[in-house]
């Protein structure tokens, strides 16, 4: 199972690089004299209201989905691994500084954070991914200074302190190598939020701009036409839940696999 | 008991305050100048000497400290200033919206507690049957299936294509079923999920055999004793969650065209409205941090162990 779903996945973000040579028409093109078209040769799953070819947008569209899920995974994984050591590896003021922080950041459901400063800054891609950062690392961060916090006083981390490893050294020889299980948990479990949740902002307008494609933003886009053409927000929607089924499956599969709690 | 329950309000008065900071916060780093907001919204034209008045009147010359003390001050009275756009105060605007939020929680919750509790335990009891499957299926798709998407598959089922509910809107009863569904169902995901794991635990433990080996009837021991022990992770599922149905109720506020506070604050997002969001991220923690309050205390009653787990501890 968690081959089969990690190779799917893998299909999808091939299809999200590949995007520009096998999608087969141009996905912003516009071309009213199409508009709307049931699907035919040239247009296999029909086009938009702009006359866009639909599965172009799908295909360009888990560019986005995909793409800025992995981004967000980066970086809040970064951030959340520096912050998590530091804290958990220092100890004291900076300690608990850190981790009341955290808990601040926690006390938020995720995504009205997110709204927040989404709508303090004002709509837009760049301000909705470091928004969704922000509230991210904070799992990371608690995963990685728990780690770090039991795994600190083991003999084996004195024995490399004694032989006069760097703190450093220590961090990245001995304590990440012990986090990457409940890591790779957990960030194949955000990893499916982050794109329901990127798919929900742009669906509600504060996300991706018009005309790019975007999974949420073609639901949105395609509820206009319900009544005469619901496949154009059934599509997309249908793309989004099986690439979440896909993490969500994967991530229980490895969780039960390694042994480690979600959370 | 009491010193337990204070002990833990205790805890959360510090993420409160922390709570408070972020929201002050979000006011301060923001981009928009609240004296020319108000001029703006009240169209008159910003001279610099009516934006240092303004400015004055709000008390942004002052330091921080001193403004953030203020702004306390002010949300513990539920005054969180007035709208840019409207200029009339959040709080008025938020209690007239706040009702149908609630209204839709609540069958929402009442909902997804009714569906849950007999799946969830039908799934444990005769594990790895059909009903079972079904409960693992509910879980993932409820779990992974975006919410507004939902809620535009049952509008196109239920009102495009049958014609038998209506398509936005708050009034009837008939107006709320289509919503609560959508809300409901990651919910039920969770729940049941949550249930058929206590279940089963519990299944396993001593005190079932032993009732069996006393002869008693499968029902009542799942009844009498099982349930109610494992119902407790529910209640705390219940809190835990609390966070997936105010966020929402934000989606599905704007899918249905529900007029609730969500759909305020959507509306405020749009509009740059800062005190309107400031008064729902407030409102938000507040409710995550009663609600898990609540929850812990609540399971003490249901399980005294707790209890003297925290004594032992001490």
């Amino acid at each position: 199972m968690i081959v089969f779903c990690a190779s799917l996945i893998a299909v999808f973000f091939l299809i999200a690089l590949l995007a520009p040579w096998i999608a087969p028409h141009d996905p912003v093109k516009v071309d009213l004299a199409s508009k709307l078209e049931s699907p035919s040769a040239s247009h296999w799953l029909g086009t938009d209201h702009l006359g866009r070819d639909n599965l172009s947008r799908l295909i360009y569209g888990s560019r986005v989905s995909l793409g800025f899920a992995a981004l967000i995974f980066a970086s809040s994984l970064l951030i959340g691994i520096v912050v998590g050591s530091v804290s958990g590896y220092a100890g004291g003021w900076l300690d608990s500084v850190l981790m009341r922080l955290c808990e601040g950041i926690m006390a938020f459901p995720n995504l009205v954070l997110v709204l927040g400063i989404v709508g303090v800054f004002g709509p837009g891609l760049t301000q909705v991914l470091l928004a969704l950062m922000l509230v991210q690392w904070v799992y990371y961060a608690r995963i990685c200074r728990n780690m770090v916090v039991s795994l600190k006083e083991r003999p084996f981390i004195a024995a490399a302190r004694i032989s006069g490893s760097s703190s450093w050294t220590i961090i990245r020889r001995h304590i990440i190598p012990n986090v990457q299980r409940p890591i790779v948990v957990v960030g194949t479990l955000e990893m499916g939020w982050a794109i329901m949740d990127i798919s929900a902002l742009s669906f509600l307008g504060l996300g991706i701009q018009p005309p790019n494609a975007e999974w949420g933003a073609m639901i949105h886009e395609g509820t206009a036409y319900i009544r005469s053409q619901p496949e154009l927000m059934i599509y997309p929607g249908i793309l989004i839940l099986i690439v979440v089924i896909l993490f969500n499956v994967l991530g229980e599969g490895l969780s039960e696999r390694y042994g480690v709690s979600k959370r | 008991m009491i010193g337990y329950i204070a002990k833990r309000m205790m805890a959360a008065i510090p993420i409160i305050f922390i709570a408070t900071l972020v929201t002050f916060a979000l006011v301060h780093i923001s981009p928009v100048d609240p004296a020319e907001a108000y001029l703006t919204a009240a169209h008159i034209y910003p001279t610099p000497e009516l934006l240092e008045q303004k400015r004055q009147e709000f008390g942004l010359d002052r330091p921080l400290f001193e403004q953030y003390l203020d702004t306390l001050k002010r949300m513990v009275r539920l005054d969180f200033g007035s709208s840019y756009l409207t200029n009339k105060p959040v709080w008025d605007e938020v209690k007239t919206r706040l009702p149908a939020t609630i209204e839709l929680a609540a069958w929402s919750m009442l909902l997804s507690v009714l569906v849950s509790l007999p799946l969830g335990v039908l799934a444990a009891v005769y594990r790895n049957s059909w009903i079972d499957l079904l409960s693992r299926g509910i879980s993932y798709f409820g779990a992974s299936i975006p919410q507004f998407w939902l809620g535009y598959l049952l509008i196109f089922f239920f009102s495009v294509k049958l014609d038998l509910l209506p398509v936005e809107g708050r009034g009837n009863w008939q107006n709320a079923i289509l919503p609560a569904i959508t809300l409901s169902l990651v919910l039920i995901a969770v729940y049941t999920r949550m249930l058929r794991s206590s279940v089963l635990g519990q299944l396993q433990e001593s005190y079932v055999q032993y009732a069996r080996t006393r002869g008693l009837r499968e029902r009542s021991i799942l009844l009498k004793h099982v349930l109610k022990i494992a119902i407790a992770p529910l209640i705390t599922g219940m809190g835990i969650n609390m966070g997936k149905l105010l966020t929402g109720t934000i989606i599905v506020e704007q899918v249905f065209s529900w007029p609730g506070f969500g759909r305020y604050f959507v509306e405020a997002i749009f509009n740059r409205d800062i005190p309107v969001i400031q008064c729902y991220v407030f409102f938000a923690a507040c409710l995550f941090i009663v609600c898990n309050l609540i929850v812990d205390l609540i399971q003490t009653a249901l399980d005294p162990r707790i209890l003297a787990k925290g004594r032992a501890e001490h």
